[in-house]
């Protein structure tokens, strides 16, 4: 065992692939020379040489689009898109031709390959380097969306979606790269995509949540607990397919949810949450299903006193579970 | 394709008095781009992207504009300082706008510093997102032309950003339907860590334009006549309805790329004291010298009006307030 | 990856079954077809074979418990699946360090730490969002809310939420308040709780015994029974059985008790009183062909009730075998599912016991039931006025009075009584 950071636990999932199988190569931008501008491929140029570790020219359609074409005669791209704020190019080449590829070649091309980007705000990023992009992603069939906030779930998830023979977005939340230290096994290990991970066991009320919003939510759970109160802690990890049944046999539990999450409510991944606990547990809900979301404003201002308006926080979540747990 | 030697006969030089004023505002912007690095390192300026180098060729262009367009919209990027400040962007509006705090003209700092617009200075800088604005620059051309206005297009990026698929785009519709806009591109042979050699085949970047159909030149970026001069044919050619222009500025970028950058990782010390021999700073001063124009004691005044001007800026924005975080509801769409 | 393994469906009109014996335990190694559990259905065992190779995980239901078929009874850890599962490993230990932004908003800056953020340290604690919920009115009775749970429990418990106070918004009944309604009105009603229960022991209710439970209530709740009973002659049945016994023994290997005899008379009187070899069928009666009669045999285990098919078309010593062979398998418990299903009538011996009279349940869906009770030397009156000895034995009948009316049941007592107080050699097939 060894207690990494979440960029260090993304790193070694890299690296141990690409030790492991010579298809894997990264591409984008930085990632070479710079080691990338959360060194999160620091040391694969020296290792593997600029065969297999490309800084890509300033094009994200374009960086996208070729990961999808060297996907389908057979390497593995791990394609980097420096920020997830600059991911709106790529829509065309993962939403309208990587998820469609092996359904609409019945089978014949498939595209495996990874998508990687830190996402997130509370950094004073403004609003170009602090959204949330997920809920286009999860949208869409064909794709897989991941999005880790422990080392542990990192590298075993970015394993699984190296490893994954479809296309995989691993969403990254930025502000828990340096942010969050955990323990991550010295062997090999998997995380399998599609499953939540009760972060917290509780009897009251439950969170389902992703992201950075979960370190928040513990925060929350702890405050409460001095108060008698149990908060149960679902992490997601995979926003898309959604662990309905983990989410199901909590609320079967509990009876309150309450879905945190950093991204604008309307149609989100807290909205698809929502509907599929309504649909499958209806009779155990003694409230209302409920939400603590970022505002309806169209990204996260750089002056902090804005930025904190926008942020769910621990106090915000707190105030929000009291609120349910009064209903 | 006219040479710069024509260029000379025909629009004519720089006066004096010109290259004088160039050169104090030259030395203010300087001045605010050290004092908000500085700022940056006390752990109060989030985020900064320094101008250094690029001082000339920012300049310049703007010169160019005021005197051979009718009327000029700017489409800038985060490392025009100069521009904006030779705009009239106070360094204390600058200031302000690198602490976040109320007050800043731009985006009342719901952006990044130095972004947002202030149509009335001429200033647009919405995106951080690269080579987004390329496009808007010329849809405003284009509508600008299509209402008959006087208005010519100057839109800055760099060498980067001239990968970017829509740039391309962009380029190809302003060339086809010769529209009044001029894109500057201030080239330092750096996107990030990712060297010219990296993003691009070619060593000149003007060669593009051939491929769109306009105009192309590469001019040296740190000699502001020189800079002047050919930023002022492309604003003429825009103005007098003879379409886009690429020049492209050869310069160079002291700093890293912003203060969240580590350039030693990819670059050598002994390749940044090289760039800074092109120091635009230095190459005027001593034009100026040699002209008779600048003594040490005007040098000294300069300076010394500069450090008070960006100190008393410095004083007011750091004791002003932030936004009020009731602001940050409003102007989602209008009337919220 | 761990798969759970569902109670597969089994014998065409069977929708649940019981629990048995858990053949394997957590931990264990199964191979494809390996028997993990067995399952009780119509009171006869089976065994659940594994559908695939792997590690036995867990049993998810115990024994006793009622499953309906296709809902899962156990997890399997499935060899051949490629995704490691991660529940077996712990959680494992991480930490967030809230207190200084360590990334800058556009990288990881110099050396890969971020900048001090001195404007993000010295921040006010935050602005309250306004609330995204309409507030709900606190003078409003909210009582009449009902969340879909509490209506659950409430409809489970036939308990009015009026009667309830809430501890909700506006007084709103939350399932913490019904459930603790509930264990009140259980101590107010004096029903057992901790304290005051007498001296008990228990008995573990076994698959076999749930099975039987279940059977009975539904039987006594759906059927409306009425019961009838004769009074009968046997003493030439005796007479005859003696005579035949010694060489049928010899012959055949297996015991002639009376149940052969009574066996064939029941078919034939039920040939001619067909109703009573139906069932009620909500909207019609269905009447049987042939008659499948059901014996009741009582084991260890409790009481099952093989099926001799087709009993109408067999002679004495076809009867005797498949009745010994029956007995054989039920009281080793090695009946088979076909062995206990399809039948049309049920014979119970409770007279092997010492009863004179008994009133039987009737085995659902079937229309009837008889039994045949002691057979008693007693002092009867014959023709003449005169006083004999003769073996008596009552015979008792539960009959679904919705097919069929006392005057059916007892024509068809009567053909039996006719049949026996005249029965020969000529009149029965051996």
């Amino acid at each position: 065992m060894a207690t990494i950071t979440l960029i260090e636990a993304v790193r070694e999932a890299m690296l141990e692939e690409m030790r492991r199988d010579s298809s894997v190569f990264v591409m984008g931008e930085d990632v070479g020379k710079r080691g990338g501008v959360f060194l999160a491929t620091k040391g694969f140029i020296e290792e593997f040489g600029s065969a297999r570790v490309l800084d890509t020219p300033l094009a994200e359609a374009s960086i996208a689009g070729i990961a999808v074409g060297s996907a389908m005669h057979g390497l593995r791209p791990i394609a980097e898109i420096q920020f997830a704020d600059f991911i709106w190019p790529t829509i065309n080449q993962l939403v309208g031709e990587a998820a469609r590829v092996r359904y609409g070649t019945k089978g014949k091309l498939n595209v495996p390959m990874v998508v990687r980007s830190p996402y997130g705000g509370h950094v004073r990023g403004g609003l170009y380097h602090s959204q949330s992009v997920e809920s286009f992603f999860a949208h869409t069939p064909g794709l897989k969306v991941v999005i880790p906030a422990t080392p542990y779930d990192a590298k075993g998830l970015l394993k699984s979606a190296i490893r994954d023979d479809d296309p995989v977005i691993v969403l990254e939340h930025k502000r828990t790269y340096r942010s969050v230290r955990g323990e991550v096994p010295d062997e090999d290990y998997v995380i399998p995509i599609g499953s939540a991970d009760v972060k917290l066991e509780g009897e009251h009320a439950t969170i389902v949540t992703y992201g950075l919003t979960l370190h928040y939510s513990l925060q929350a759970a702890e405050i409460l607990a001095k108060d008698g109160i149990k908060i149960e802690i679902i992490d997601l990890r995979t926003v898309r397919p959604i662990d309905i049944e983990t989410i199901i046999t909590s609320v079967q539990k509990t009876n309150r949810v309450l879905i945190v999450q950093e991204d604008n409510a309307a149609v989100s991944v807290g909205s698809e949450v929502s509907a599929l606990i309504s649909e499958h547990s209806f009779e155990s809900l003694d409230a209302p299903i409920m939400r603590c979301t970022g505002p309806e404003i169209p990204a996260m201002p750089f002056a902090p006193t804005l930025e904190s308006v926008y942020m769910p926080t621990s106090e915000k979540i707190e105030t929000k579970l009291r609120e349910l747990l009064s209903y | 394709m006219t040479n710069a030697k024509s260029l000379k006969n025909k629009i004519g030089d720089l006066t004096k008095e010109d290259l004088l004023d160039i050169y104090a505002a030259m030395v203010l912007v300087r001045t605010l781009d050290e004092r908000v690095w500085m700022m940056n390192r006390q752990g109060k300026a989030a985020i900064v992207a320094s101008c250094q180098g690029h001082e000339a060729a920012q300049l310049a262009s703007v010169w160019a504009l005021r005197k051979y367009a009718t009327d000029f919209m700017c489409f800038t990027y985060y490392r025009d300082l100069a521009v904006t400040t030779a705009l009239g962007l106070t360094p204390e509006q600058s200031i302000r706008g690198f602490l976040a705090k109320d007050g800043e003209p731009l985006s009342g700092a719901r952006q990044f510093p130095q972004h947002g617009a202030s149509p009335e200075l001429r200033i647009i800088n919405q995106s951080n997102v690269i080579g987004t604005h390329v496009p808007h620059a010329v849809g405003w051309a284009l509508a600008s032309k299509m209402q008959d206005e006087q208005t010519v297009v100057a839109c800055y990026f760099g060498d980067g950003t001239t990968s970017q698929g829509e740039v391309h785009e962009a380029m190809n519709f302003a060339s086809v339907h010769k529209l009044p806009i001029v894109f500057f591109v201030e080239n330092n042979k750096y996107a990030i860590s990712v060297p010219q050699s990296s993003q691009m085949a070619i060593s000149r970047i003007s060669l593009r334009a051939e491929g769109y159909g306009m105009p192309g030149f590469t001019v040296d970026g740190t000699d502001v006549v020189e800079s002047y001069r050919v930023a002022s044919e492309a604003v003429s050619l825009a103005q007098n309805g003879g379409g886009p222009t690429l020049v492209e500025f050869d310069l160079e970028r002291y700093l890293p790329h912003t203060s969240d950058d580590d350039d030693s990782v990819y670059r050598n010390q002994d390749e940044i004291a090289q760039a800074k021999l092109r120091d635009p700073l230095k190459k005027l001063k001593q034009l100026l010298e040699e002209e008779g124009v600048l003594s040490p004691a005007k040098d000294s005044e300069l300076h010394t009006n500069a450090k008070r001007e960006i100190d008393s800026a410095t004083d007011r924005a750091d004791s002003a307030d932030f936004p009020s975080d009731h602001d940050v509801y409003s102007g989602v769409v209008q009337d919220s | 990856m761990i798969t759970t393994v569902d109670l597969p469906q089994v014998g065409e009109s069977v929708t649940e079954g019981v629990i048995g014996k858990w053949l394997v335990s957590p931990g264990q190694w199964v191979d494809r077809y390996d028997p993990i559990v067995e399952v009780v259905t119509d009171k006869v065992s089976m065994e659940i074979p594994s559908p695939f190779a792997g590690v036995f995980i867990k049993a998810l239901v115990e024994e006793g418990e009622v499953v309906p078929m296709g809902s899962p009874i156990c997890e399997i850890e499935d060899q051949n699946a490629i995704t490691q599962d991660d529940e077996k490993t712990p959680p494992s230990k991480f930490e967030f360090m809230d207190s200084v932004r360590s990334v800058g908003p556009t990288g990881s800056g110099e050396g890969g730490e971020g900048r001090r953020d001195a404007l993000q340290e010295s921040m006010q604690p935050e602005h309250q969002l306004p609330h995204m919920y309409q507030e709900v009115a606190s003078a409003q009775d909210r009582k009449k809310v009902i969340s879909p749970l509490v209506a659950k429990i409430a409809m489970q418990n036939n308990i009015d939420v009026a009667n309830l106070i809430g501890s909700g918004i506006g007084g709103r009944v939350t399932k913490k308040d019904i459930e603790d309604y509930i264990s009140e009105k259980e101590i107010a009603l004096g029903l057992p709780n901790q304290n005051e229960q007498p001296e008990t022991s228990k008995i573990h209710i076994s698959a076999i015994r749930r099975s039987i439970a279940d059977h009975m209530s539904r039987s006594a709740s759906e059927i409306p029974s009425a019961w009838s009973m004769v009074e009968l002659d046997v003493t030439g049945l005796v007479e005859l059985r003696s005579k035949l016994k010694g060489q049928f023994e010899s012959e055949n290997e297996v015991p002639l008790t009376f149940m052969p005899f009574w066996i064939q008379l029941v078919c034939s009187a039920l040939k001619s009183n067909p109703r009573l070899n139906g069932r009620w069928d909500k909207d019609e009666i269905v009447i049987n062909k042939r008659v499948n009669l059901g014996i009741a045999i009582s084991t260890d285990e409790g009481l099952i009730v093989p099926v001799i098919h087709n009993a109408d078309d067999l002679n004495i010593r076809e009867i005797a075998m498949e009745l010994n062979r029956l007995i054989k398998s039920a009281k080793s418990g090695s009946l088979a599912l076909s062995d206990v299903q399809g039948g049309t009538f049920t014979l119970n011996n409770t007279g092997a016991l010492g009863s004179i009279a008994s009133v039987p349940i009737i085995n659902h869906p079937q229309s009837a039931i008889l039994t045949t009770e002691a057979i008693v030397k007693r002092p009867v009156v014959l023709t003449g006025d005169v006083i004999g000895v003769r073996s008596i034995m009552n015979m008792c009948i539960s009959f679904d009075h919705r097919v069929c009316d006392g005057a059916e049941a007892s024509a068809f007592l009567d053909e039996i009584k006719s049949l026996v107080e005249n029965i020969s050699e000529l009149t029965i097939k051996i």
